[in-house]
């Protein structure tokens, strides 16, 4: 299992994926930080077994909800994982990679909702408890 | 995230107004609004509130190696544009001219980001608009094998990058002056299978791409690019025009300017007098053609390329053009190379001034620099393709707007989307960015 934890240290609650992948490579689980290009995701997805991906995500719930989609099993909806600067992102490369046939035998993806997501910014309480929550499950995963 | 409205403010004058409040599939954040009242055109404007990032205000006080590695991170798609641009112009006010591998071995790089970035932008972003689909992954599902290749040739600019620059994302290997370390020579060698494969494909998707339906829209350009010499200009040469101009790099602010405008966050470039003029791969094309390799200009005549492109839409396919001539070059350069005696030139920091310009792959992206007597920076000007092109996407929107007023609104936004994602703007470069708004009354 590799986990990926997509997203940008710098802007708040976008952290939360990064964050995710540092705890867990700390703790002796594969884990590597990506940023939200899609492209480079697709090389990481090909040829594996199993990938689990966190990123923040942007839809509207409460800040700190989690929401686990197995991207085998349903389409990933692109409208909340779109905040990234690059428009080629999270759900584009899972669906990309469903439609080439390089989808990996096993892939979940978990969002944790921001609720900011301003340069600086610092990581909302409820986004940091949701983040703990996320480790302990993939580590109850591995 | 776009959004069409069609609303009659006043019952007198019955129009359109058409918005898109953040455009996909471009680099960064934008927005467009157009109004049109009894079918003329009132409004055409293209927003970029990407906030401005203050580059050459913080770079003030550095010492000029600095320059490189701070400037690259104005974008993640074309550090190399930033690193070398910086570069270029830190060595015309130190003096330093480089050992002809070192800037062999520029060159490289500089193809592999163009491969990179001319490939994502292509296949993944622009590619989907003329098969009206709305994601890259529709494109996928029904072109699985051209997304596999383009994918593979993305990789392929991505590993030059590593190779040379020791990563492919702000590489760190490369400093005013050269290089910290030249690359062994059987670390360029490994390469050479991939990049005979990028010239089978970059081919292969570029006669993909010429079935495709083109809009039927022409403009006559101002084509500024730079032109070398010794080749198909990228990263070393003048500045020329297909009107006459032929500058040298410094000459730069004498016949163009930047404007700050109320609507945008990136400042419009324009020529001396007020005219909008196009950078990037068709400025290129119109006025560097015959340097193209033998095999890229019968690629480009086979896919219907003329002398000139006119038509905006065919950006897709000089993009394409431009790739098979990278991996070309990037062949040629790989196969020659010869592990250099030394990677950097020796530099004394001294005061002065100096200029640097190199071809992005969306454009000319000109660096000014003074320094002090100790090589800190006192002044720093960088002028990006998507500010210089500003104007030009909004000429080229009321041209395309005008011929397609019978378009229902949904359809007309589409092709407005399309016209800005010809220029593969790079909205975080720019910002100092997009959301569509056709406003009919």
């Amino acid at each position: 299992m590799l986990v990926i934890g997509v997203g940008n240290r710098l802007r708040g609650d976008d952290a939360a994926g990064p964050i995710v992948a540092e705890r867990l490579a700390e703790m002796g689980i594969a884990a590597i930080e990506r940023d939200g290009d899609g492209t480079r995701l697709l090389e990481t997805m090909e040829g594996a077994d199993e990938i689990v991906i966190v990123d923040a995500m942007r839809s509207g719930a409460a800040p700190g909800t989690i929401r686990r989609i197995d991207a085998v099993r349903e389409p990933v909806p692109a409208g909340a994982f779109h905040y990234s600067s690059h428009a080629f992102g999270v759900a584009e490369a899972i669906e990309t990679a469903r439609a080439i046939g390089i989808l990996p035998a096993r892939l979940v993806l978990y969002g944790i909702e921001g609720a900011r997501f301003d340069f600086g910014a610092p990581v909302d309480a409820a986004v940091a408890e949701a983040i703990a929550g996320v480790v302990s499950e993939i580590v109850g995963r591995d | 995230m776009s959004r069409v409205e069609t609303r009659n403010p006043d019952r007198d004058a019955p129009g359109r107004v058409i918005k898109v409040d953040a455009l996909a599939r471009v680099e960064g954040e934008g927005a467009l609004y157009v109004r049109v009242r009894d079918d003329l055109i009132e409004d055409v404007k293209f927003r970029i509130f990407e906030p401005p990032r203050f580059f050459e205000a913080l770079l003030r006080g550095r010492p000029y190696s600095d320059a490189p590695d701070i400037t690259a991170r104005i974008c993640g798609i074309c550090p190399i544009a930033y690193m070398l641009g910086a570069s270029r112009a830190m060595e015309d006010a130190l003096g330093v001219v480089l050992d002809a591998p070192l800037e062999d071995l520029r060159r490289l790089i500089y193809c592999g980001e163009w491969i990179e970035s001319h490939v994502l932008h292509a296949a993944m972003l622009h590619a989907p608009d003329f098969l009206g689909m709305p994601d890259a992954f529709a494109f996928a599902k029904a072109n699985p094998d051209a997304v596999k290749a383009a994918l593979r040739l993305k990789k392929l600019g991505n590993t030059i990058l590593e190779a040379v620059g020791g990563r492919a994302v702000h590489p760190v290997n490369l400093a005013v002056g050269g290089f910290y370390r030249a690359p062994k020579k059987h670390e360029l060698q490994a390469l050479l299978p991939e990049i005979e494969f990028g010239i089978e494909a970059s081919a292969t998707l570029a006669k993909a791409f010429a079935g495709f339906d083109f809009p039927d829209f022409d403009y006559d350009y101002t084509c500024v690019s730079m032109r070398s010499d010794k080749a198909y200009a990228i990263e070393e040469g003048r500045l020329v025009s297909n009107r006459g101009l032929d500058i040298p790099v410094a000459a730069f602010p004498d016949h163009f300017f930047e404007e700050h405008v109320a609507h945008s966050n990136a400042l419009h470039g324009r020529m001396r007098d007020g005219s909008p003029y196009l950078v990037g791969p068709i400025a290129r094309y119109n006025n560097n053609a015959g340097q193209l390799s033998p095999a890229a200009r019968d690629l480009a005549r086979e896919i219907g390329l003329g002398a000139t492109v006119t038509n905006p839409f065919k950006s897709i396919l000089v993009r394409m053009v431009e790739t098979f001539h990278a991996c070309e070059e990037s062949l040629r350069i790989v196969a020659g190379y010869e592990e250099p005696e030394r990677a950097r030139m020796p530099i004394e920091p001294r005061a002065g001034k100096g200029s640097g310009v190199t071809e992005a792959p969306r454009g000319i992206c000109w660096h000014s620099y003074e320094l002090d007597d100790e090589g800190r920076i006192v002044g720093a000007t960088i002028v990006p393709p998507t500010s210089q092109n500003q104007p030009q996407i909004e000429a080229d929107l009321a041209g395309v707007i005008a011929r397609n007023l019978d378009l229902d609104d949904e359809a007309l936004k589409w092709r407005c989307e399309q016209t800005i994602r010809n220029y593969d703007p790079c909205i975080s470069c720019a910002t100092h960015f997009l959301d569509l708004t056709v406003d009919r009354v």
